[in-house]
């Protein structure tokens, strides 16, 4: 710690929590304390054990308020907390990559934010970063724009520099809670953002094409009958139960789950409906002058996501099944020290797939044609082979038992050929994997796809590289073929390229990384020396057949 | 052996094998296996007496077997595969025994250097340097190290990654 460092004042969270975070306690123990209200007829001791627990509460939100303390000095930042359990954490700001500010409806009636930083390395602390619950939402973007600049300015210590940063943000403090944490790009302030992508609302026809709302939907649905066992109320009991039990006992059973499949489909379509909207709310995704994108977006939670430019390490369009078979996908951004918390990085709504490659081109930086639509190299044919009995292999086993079970086990017959058209959807899927693979390496990015049930396109900056592993199985070594992985301290921490030859793939790293790699390489016949960094001659050299059909 | 050529990697094997007690290492490693899985089946089977299931027996020597057998045979195999060198730019391993696995880390991008001791490498002085980078994927570990060796090889990475400016990202 420097000098500097400790004439830093401490500052506390906003007062505005005194009221917040009891009110927020409140809100997610209103069914018991609905429960115990209204269930005990007036009984005079619940409506004490109510009035404990309020009680309680407010004192908590005292102590929390009166023992947290946060401070940035130029190399720390720095957080104080509790009482009977004091932990004092600190994270050093030059390994801060991500701040993001989220504020829930409770808290934008009162103007706060609750701003979260994390750092890079994957050390705990490090890790799950500092999270400040909550300050004014002007506070909130004042110390986010100070701690996402690269280096700290000397003479910007502890954000207390009265400059341009404060001049903009204050406007956006009082009046429209809304609008806040989504003022500072449209209203033309000093630094000048480009809108790069706004909600359309077109979109909205993927949301239930997405598993996540789907699974929004399931606990959307579980939380309503949770309520409504809680209170008391048995389903039977409703007016309408007992004729419309006697319907469905009459009808035929295709009859019946027909329409429970029709209904279930209807709540998951109406719950992704809903989530999407939630979700994606005002969305915006800006650039600002120093490539910080910035992503808004919610409806009751306004949530607002910033990577700084030099964190940035690429960008991946995600496609899981059911989104690409509705012809849609997903760009995801992939920055240093974004966790899995951060909204996973989502820089889009779900989209139609050429909004997706055109947003995803342009966060690299790059056209279309090079970053996630490049013409990939095709992976030789033994990958085929390899995708072919990974997939074929385990179906067998499973269709083996499937068969075992019917032939032994009693009315249990229809397990085989059940199991055997699952065994037979494995050649598909194979032959899906296998078309989907592909890696190019571009001026300045390795662009590599895989997958079938989830297909992922990654453009990961050259220079994000950060090291490499090479995997070979015996039955890889067998025909040559290599598993390079690109490691990058962004997204998954690794990327794969799967299945190319033994030379291309250490042709690969070596064009990424040539020192490093430069000595390790044993000398290689002059047939395998060809240089994969050349979009154009690969183009030229290879035919259209190599090339990978990407619709 | 022209095509056997053509399919290998086209990487050089690292230089340095690690400590030759490594593989008494492994052994012990084995058989400490082998104790943990093959003792709880024959004190059962000791203390069922006559009415111990057959099969109780079985597994107990197929267990010991499948142990005494790995014990035996897998960490001299072992000791071929494990290579580590440190070249000017990068931290270079290879390990792994079906699954072959080469691990290439940039020396500028290195930001911890750890070593550890085991019970069983206290023992033998051995020990395992970690060296980790920014990503979760990318930890490259040397087992088996001669504990001087490690210490040595520790302090010299510290220092070089402390000469890098940047928070190697």
């Amino acid at each position: 710690m420097t000098d500097v460092g400790a004439e830093v004042p401490w500052r506390r969270l906003d007062g505005r929590m005194l009221v917040v975070a009891p009110m927020q306690h409140v809100v997610r123990l209103l069914p018991l304390l609905v429960i115990l209200l209204f269930t005990g007829r007036g009984d005079p001791v619940r409506l004490w054990i109510t009035l404990g627990i309020t009680v309680a509460l407010v004192v908590l939100g005292l102590v929390r308020w009166k023992t947290t303390r946060y401070r940035i000095t130029p190399d720390r930042v720095e957080l104080h907390s509790g009482w009977v359990r004091r932990q004092r954490r600190s994270v050093p700001r030059d390994r801060l990559r991500t701040v993001d500010v989220t504020s829930t409806l409770l808290h934008r009636v009162f103007g706060l934010g609750v701003l979260h930083v994390r750092g890079a390395s994957h050390a705990s602390a490090d890790h799950h970063g500092l999270k400040l619950d909550a300050v004014s939402v002007a506070e909130a973007g004042r110390l986010r724009r100070e701690l996402l600049q690269s280096s700290p300015a000397p003479g910007g210590v502890g954000g207390r520099t009265p400059g341009p940063d404060q001049a903009a943000d204050a406007p956006d403090a009082p009046g429209a809670p809304g609008e806040v944490l989504s003022g500072d790009g449209r209203r033309g302030d000093h630094r000048h953002s480009r809108v790069l992508s706004v909600l359309r609302w077109p979109w909205i026809r993927f949301a239930p094409l997405t598993t996540s709302a789907l699974a929004g939907t399931g606990v959307l649905i579980a939380a309503v009958w949770n309520v409504v066992s809680e209170l008391g109320v048995r389903p039977r009991d409703l007016p309408f139960a007992a004729d419309f039990e006697q319907r469905v006992l009459g009808a035929a059973i295709w009859l019946t789950v027909g329409f429970l499949a029709l209904a279930l489909l209807v709540v998951a379509v109406l719950g992704a409906l809903l989530m999407f909207t939630e979700r994606w709310w005002g969305y915006r995704l800006t650039r600002d002058d120093e490539g910080t994108l910035r992503v808004h977006r919610g409806l009751l939670t306004r949530r607002s996501l910033s990577v700084a430019g030099n964190r940035l390490r690429g960008v991946l369009v995600s496609e899981p099944l059911l989104l690409r078979a509705g012809r849609g996908a997903q760009t995801r951004v992939l920055a240093t020290g974004l966790g899995r918390g951060s909204q996973g990085g989502a820089l889009q709504p779900p989209a139609s797939r050429s909004e997706t490659h055109a947003l995803a081109a342009l966060v690299a930086g790059e056209p279309v044609e090079r970053s996630t639509l490049a013409p990939l190299r095709r992976h030789p044919r033994r990958a085929l082979w390899r995708r072919l009995t990974r997939a074929v292999g385990p179906a067998l086993v499973v269709c083996a038992a499937g068969w075992t079970v019917a032939s032994t086990v009693a009315g249990w017959s229809w397990l085989g050929p059940l199991t055997t058209a699952l065994a037979a959807l494995a050649v598909p899927l194979a032959l899906d994997r296998y078309r989907n693979l592909g890696h190019l390496l571009t001026d300045r990015h390795l662009v590599t796809r895989w997958g079938g049930l989830h297909r992922h396109t990654v453009v990961l900056e050259r220079s994000g590289v950060i090291g490499w592993r090479l995997r070979q199985s015996v039955f890889q070594r067998r025909v040559g073929l290599v598993t390079v992985e690109a490691v990058t301290a962004a997204g998954d921490g690794g990327y794969r390229v799967t299945d190319v030859t033994a030379a291309d793939g250490v042709a690969l790293a070596a064009a990424v990384t040539p020192s490093v790699l430069a000595d390790l390489r044993r000398s290689a016949p002059p047939g395998a020396e060809e240089a994969p960094g050349d979009l154009a001659a690969q183009c030229a050299g290879r035919g259209p057949q190599e090339r990978l059909d990407h619709r | 052996m022209q095509p056997t050529a053509a399919l290998a990697l086209p990487l050089r094997p690292p230089a340095h094998r690690v400590d030759p007690r490594a593989v008494q290492w492994w052994r012990l490693q084995g058989l400490v296996a082998l104790v943990v899985l093959a003792g709880p089946q024959l004190v059962v089977w000791l203390a069922l007496g006559a009415s111990a299931p057959f099969w109780l027996l079985l597994t107990t020597i197929l267990t010991a077997l499948a142990a005494a057998v790995y014990t035996l045979v897998v960490p001299p195999i072992r000791y071929r595969i494990h290579r580590w060198e440190i070249t000017d730019e990068a931290v270079y391993t290879r390990s792994g025994l079906v699954v072959r696995e080469w691990r290439i880390a940039p020396i500028s991008r290195v930001q911890t250097v750890d070593t550890e001791h085991g019970p069983l490498q206290q023992w033998l002085t051995l020990a395992s340097v970690t060296v980790t980078t920014a990503s979760a994927r990318g930890p490259v570990t040397i087992h088996g190290l001669a504990a001087d060796d490690a210490a040595e090889l520790a302090r010299v990475l510290t220092e070089t990654t402390q000469a890098t400016p940047g928070d190697a990202t």
